[in-house]
């Protein structure tokens, strides 16, 4: 989701006003219009129609007269429902070790990138790769790789005594993701601090050259301040990222062994397209949101407060 | 001569790990080519012998053939791609450098609503297709992915960084709106409906989430889902044809890939989706 570019447009929205551009009433409508009209079928009503549904009972086989109104009922039934904390249980244990780790690991692939390098252009591309293969391409792959009896993991893995039971585990399926999901991301998160790192203020390194610091020190105080936005933005868009996603898990898992992998976002495709419970699938699906929400909210506000105090 | 060996201190870490990165695709091409009884051989052999194309030629015949669903894949990203840019320019224009009645408040509806994962409309798509007879349909995968929120800011973004004066100009020599737009600024555009273009192309060739909700019917498969059908019912995949037909599916990007990849990166990382 393009969050960032999201909020930038709206700093723009409000600063462009009155830059003199000549009225051309219902013309410019026409031009939004074929956009607007599909965003209003396929976003916009949609949208309302989540946010209905979560306050109805309904399910497939009540049919369209089927859906009465339940109140809060199905707030209160979330509340209540071990499935879903589980659910948000292991999500947050996913979003908590998978995204930290790509994001740093990024960083790291990052600096290094943006040395002088043999064969840089091709080494950049290759760690970008698996973000632009599909999910069942690379699903279907690492599973067959992390077989536990003769997949190349294991085999590599034997040489240190260790024999993880991968997908076949309920300790070790969320690992066995966690470790697709890093090897899928540092090489987005490398370039996008890689183009960060070409923006740099040049001339405090210079500064700092001059005056003996360190290596360590010079990332500390010049470059770490100045990718902040970057690693906000980065840890926004993979926490999305990671809390929505369901299909590697419909792949790979289907929420198991068990309901070792059922993620939040996983539970909700099987509450809804599964068990065709339309509208507590539709609560759950708006619970989780509105909490990403609050989530991204406060890691902005996290930052512009660090901003503030440098 | 240092300054030509100290390039290699980092280098050939950074390689080595490079390679152990592309190990997954290596054993991906390496599984394609062999027969199923090599698929796990310990240890691992990673140049197939007896070397084969038969994964291949099954793939890409007969009634296992995913060329279908290769087809419908390109159908769907073409139009996806085609009405996105046509809807998108349109309407980022008239936000950045057409003026009336309520755009500021449209536009702000826009910016709420490009926030909303995808995943969370999913329900409603799914009763809202069914009743439209829209389901298991390729027009599902279509239809929403051509009017998007987020090409239109795209557009939006690039078009108010233009001067107005061109505008202006031309309007002064009796130019209409249609006119200042298709001949002005659509032009100077190209950049950037190209980068808009590669992201509406990967994101449709890539989703699995959505067909695997609104199609149901095997034959109506994309690519991605067309993938699963080398599993059979007890979850025991069939390595080679699997891998043979994985290797089909990434060769599109890949080309996009490599023939624009200044472009495509600059499109991955200015926007942040995938």
């Amino acid at each position: 989701m393009a969050t960032a570019t999201v909020v930038a447009a709206g700093t723009k929205a409000r600063t462009e006003r009155g830059s003199g551009i000549r009225p051309s009433g219902w013309i410019g409508f026409l031009f939004i219009a074929p956009n607007l009209l599909g965003v209003i079928a396929f976003t916009l009503i949609p949208l309302i129609s989540v946010v209905v549904l979560a306050f109805t009972d309904w399910n497939l086989v009540s049919g369209l007269g089927g859906i009465t109104f339940n109140g809060l009922d199905n707030f209160v039934a979330i509340a209540r429902d071990p499935g879903f904390w589980h659910a948000i249980g292991l999500t947050l244990v996913y979003v908590v070790v998978s995204v930290p780790l790509t994001v740093v690991l990024g960083l790291a692939l990052g600096i290094a990138l943006n040395r002088p390098l043999p064969g840089r252009a091709v080494l950049r591309a290759i760690f970008f790769l698996p973000y632009i293969v599909n999910v069942v391409a690379i699903g279907m792959t690492w599973l067959m790789l992390m077989n536990p009896k003769a997949g190349l993991v294991n085999q590599v893995l034997d040489a240190f005594g260790l024999q993880p039971g991968w997908f076949a585990s309920s300790h070790w399926a969320l690992p066995a993701l966690i470790v697709m999901a890093v090897w899928g991301g540092v090489g987005y998160c490398s370039l996008i601090y890689l183009s960060a790192l070409q923006d740099a203020p040049q001339q405090l390194y210079e500064a700092a050259d001059i005056d003996g610091a360190s290596a360590w020190s010079k990332f500390r105080v010049i470059t770490w301040p100045s990718l902040l936005p970057t690693t906000i933005f980065l840890l926004v868009t993979l926490i999305i990222g990671a809390s929505q996603g369901f299909g590697l898990i419909a792949l790979i898992t289907a929420g198991g062994p068990g309901d070792a992998t059922t993620t939040i976002s996983y539970y909700m495709y099987q509450t809804g397209f599964q068990f065709y419970r339309f509208g507590y699938a539709s609560a759950i699906g708006l619970v989780t949101f509105v909490g990403v929400l609050v989530l991204t909210l406060l890691t902005w506000r996290a930052q512009r407060g660090r901003a503030l105090n440098d | 001569m240092t300054k030509k060996y100290s390039k290699w201190i980092w280098g050939v870490p950074l390689w080595t790990l490079a390679i152990a990165f592309l190990a997954p695709f290596a054993w991906m091409i390496s599984t394609a080519l062999k027969p199923d009884v090599d698929a796990y051989k310990i240890p691992m052999q990673w140049i197939p012998n007896p070397f084969q194309w038969d994964n291949f030629s099954t793939v890409l015949s007969g009634a296992t053939s995913v060329l279908p669903a290769f087809g419908r894949s390109v159908f769907v990203a073409l139009l996806r791609v085609a009405g996105e840019l046509i809807t998108a320019t349109m309407a980022g224009y008239a936000f950045a450098r057409m003026s009336f009645k309520g755009r500021d408040k449209l536009f702000l509806l826009y910016l709420a609503t490009a926030i909303i994962p995808a995943q969370l409309l999913l329900v409603p798509r799914f009763i809202y297709f069914q009743k439209l007879g829209l389901y298991d349909t390729l027009w599902a995968l279509i239809l929403p992915g051509m009017f998007t929120v987020l090409g239109t800011f795209l557009m939006r973004q690039f078009f108010v960084s233009q001067p107005a004066e061109f505008a202006e100009a031309a309007r002064m020599d009796g130019a209409n709106e249609w006119r200042v737009f298709t001949r002005i600024y659509l032009p100077l555009a190209t950049p950037v409906m190209s980068a808009l273009g590669i992201l509406a192309f990967v994101w449709s060739w890539n989703d699995y989430e959505t067909p695997l909700v609104l199609i149901s019917n095997p034959d109506r498969y994309t690519l991605p889902l067309s993938l699963t059908n080398f599993v059979d019912e007890q979850g025991q995949i069939a390595p080679g044809l699997t891998m043979a037909a994985s290797v089909i599916s990434i060769v599109p990007v890949l080309i996009v890939f490599v023939v624009l990849q200044r472009r495509f990166i600059a499109a991955m990382t200015h926007t942040g989706i995938k």
